[in-house]
């Protein structure tokens, strides 16, 4: 059984541990600037899931690069906004202390484990150098952590000194949670780490990554297109649309209230293995082009109940129930 | 109903340095005009070259293509050139399977310049209408591939692919690289081509739900190998095959109320090359014995589906 959706909801509010306050961020690139993350307010709780569910292109990626502060600059830049942990604003540290924190108190892996791992440093001693640079360790000692973390991810020590072209796709990302974990982060980017995967494969990654979350009472940023990972996975969704969060809630409030025209689409747009639908309803037309957003909602020249008003200003977020909270003028209609 | 396009003990064998790497190894297949067959099955299971081998994309090792009722198995040429205006293909990426140096009229005319069959006018006829089959709006005829979205580009794939009005193409993986909300655009023309002209599809997919929506039949592969068969929805509502099962179970559902019970595997898909005589799915199957070791037969457990596996009948206690 995967996902306990842990949500403390209403009781007694859940401790912050992730504040993103107003993020902007663009690309500068030949011929224009193109507006990847608009205006972004995003709560990450303690021992939480969070999803961050959308398309190619919404700026999902974006959004966890500016956590880390690992977007290259050029060409693009955080123009606006704060990022709180432990009461500090990561977007105003210095380098060297940013340095501290990225592998240690946060980390992150991504879609392709094979660009994330050097081909010619054996697995175990990428591993261990992680744990040195942040960990008070002597390289025996760090070796012997590293030799923990495979045996915690399914990988026996034997294996340590193996290069990565020896290990399949799934047991590559295998070794990248390992060492983004080795050093208890307390908060770990994944970015479509099963994308690359398949399924039984996939099956195996997330089952792994939800008791390891667990165990280590680590909080998750779960980037993903797919929302069959999210309903597994995920306590608290952030649907994500041309930059901005268009609708954010409990996993139960997103599925079974969904209040977006954007988020219903998406779930329109899915095949089901339980239903037999004669026709799927996709969302009609395309993403817009973020070098050249449409005015008001960016989501109106697509959705089916846009109103004039809708295409000429941007629409403010209605608080829903609980913490359900959706960026649209029609929210409280029955779509 | 004779079908359209079947297959018989199809084997493709490449040789490599460790052996004989066994893609395909023996399927038999058999699909109806106007339907699709959906193959499913891991990275890695043959599915692909299944497909290409049926096209002549790739020479068979062993076995009969049969097209239309005509052994089409080995071919001169000349016969090819035939054969290619009744089957296609429509390719997986959109972004590599496009000449970046043609326009988007250029590429799906080409079919017919090649053909040579066709005039001028001809040909200036087709363009428009295969713009308009496809949904592509006009102004993109003289756009080339870079300057449109993946939708859009595997749009142009399947206009392509329409040009010679074949009566079966293979989509092998068409809408994978794509995202849910474009994903489910290109299912509905696919379904809206089908349903006008009477086509008939080979569907190759890795998701499950997309095979599901789409297929008449479904046939899931491992390891090149056939492992179970059967219509849509009876496959959904029966599984019998442990593989099958478990990659049923592996599909994160999108609901919130919903848990499958996962069969968790063991490891991951094992080598193809020089494989042993038994069950390939042996080393990872929860109900593996000594008689998995032994070539497996394929079974028609009820009518119409068929399994390949001697413990299946044990496993959902129908003995």
């Amino acid at each position: 059984m995967m996902g306990d959706n842990m949500m403390n909801g209403t009781q007694n509010a859940p401790e912050t541990l992730v504040d993103i306050k107003n993020l902007w961020v663009e690309y500068r690139i030949d011929g224009g600037v193109v507006h990847a993350v608009n205006g972004v307010d995003l709560k990450i709780h303690k021992g939480e899931t969070l999803g961050l569910v959308g398309e190619t292109g919404a700026g999902k990626t974006s959004i966890a690069k500016s956590i880390l502060r690992v977007l290259p600059d050029p060409p693009s830049k955080i123009v606006d906004g704060e990022i709180y942990m432990d009461g500090e604003d990561m977007l105003k540290l210095p380098e060297h202390k940013m340095r501290k924190i990225r592998g240690k108190k946060i980390s992150m892996i991504f879609q392709d484990p094979m660009t994330a791992l050097n081909p010619t440093v054996k697995v175990g001693t990428q591993i261990a150098e992680a744990i040195k640079l942040h960990e008070k360790m002597n390289k025996a000692e760090a070796q012997v952590r590293a030799m923990e973390m495979l045996e915690m991810v399914g990988i026996t020590k034997e294996r340590f000194s193996d290069y990565p072209h020896q290990f399949s796709g799934g047991m590559k990302q295998r070794v990248v949670i390992a060492m983004a974990l080795a050093c208890h982060p307390e908060l770990l980017l994944a970015d479509e780490p099963t994308t690359a995967l398949d399924v039984t494969v996939q099956a195996q990654i997330l089952d792994m990554m939800t008791s390891l979350k667990n165990e280590m009472q680590t909080s998750v940023l779960m980037i993903t297109h797919d929302l069959g990972i999210v309903a597994e996975t995920c306590d608290t969704v952030a649907v994500v649309y041309a930059g901005e969060i268009v609708e954010y809630g409990t996993m139960m409030e997103i599925f079974d209230d969904p209040g977006h025209p954007y988020t219903v689409g998406l779930f329109g747009s899915l095949p089901s293995i339980d239903r037999k639908d004669k026709r799927l309803k996709p969302i009609h037309g395309l993403m817009p082009d973020p070098m050249n957003l449409p005015a008001g909602c960016k989501f109106s020249p697509r959705c089916p109940y846009a109103t004039d008003e809708c295409r000429k200003a941007v629409p403010p977020v209605t608080e829903m129930d609980g913490t359900h909270i959706v960026k649209c003028f029609r929210a409280r209609e029955k779509k | 109903m004779a079908p359209l396009l079947e297959t018989k003990n199809l084997k493709k064998y490449f040789k490599t340095r460790s052996g004989m790497l066994h893609a395909v190894d023996g399927i038999d297949l058999a699909i109806n005009k106007g339907e699709t067959l959906g193959v499913v099955g891991e990275s890695g299971c043959g599915k692909s070259t299944l497909g290409r081998v049926i096209l002549h994309l790739l020479e068979s090792t062993e076995g009969t293509i049969l097209y239309d009722g005509q052994d089409v198995t080995h071919v001169s040429p000349r016969q090819l050139a035939q054969l290619r205006e009744h089957m296609q293909i429509i390719f997986q990426d959109p972004f590599s399977s496009l000449n970046p140096r043609m326009t988007v009229s250029e590429i799906l005319v080409e079919p017919l310049v090649i053909s040579g069959k066709f005039t001028k006018d001809q040909i200036e006829k087709k363009r428009k209408e295969l713009l308009d089959t496809v949904g592509l709006p006009k102004r993109y005829a003289n756009s080339y591939p870079h300057e449109l979205d993946g939708g859009r580009r595997q749009r142009i794939g399947i206009g392509r692919a329409l040009a010679l009005e074949p009566d079966f193409i293979v989509c092998d993986e068409p809408v994978s690289a794509l995202d849910v909300s474009i994903q489910a655009q290109i299912l509905n023309l696919l379904q809206d081509l089908q349903e006008e002209r009477g086509l008939t599809f080979m569907f190759i997919t890795h998701d499950l739900s997309v095979v599901k929506h789409i297929s008449h039949d479904i046939m899931v592969m491992y390891l090149g190998q056939m492992v179970e068969q059967a219509a849509s929805d009876e496959l959904f509502a029966h599984t019998w095959h442990p593989y099958t099962k478990a990659l049923l179970s592996a599909i994160p559902v999108p609901n919130a109320h919903r848990r499958m019970q996962r069969i968790l595997l063991k490891g991951e898909i094992t080598s193809p090359v020089n494989p042993a005589p038994g069950c390939r799915f042996y080393s990872r199957c929860p109900y593996a014995c000594d008689a998995c070791k032994q070539p497996q037969k394929i079974e028609e457990i009820a009518p119409g589906h068929f399994i390949s596996c001697c413990m299946a009948k044990k496993i959902n206690n129908l003995e």
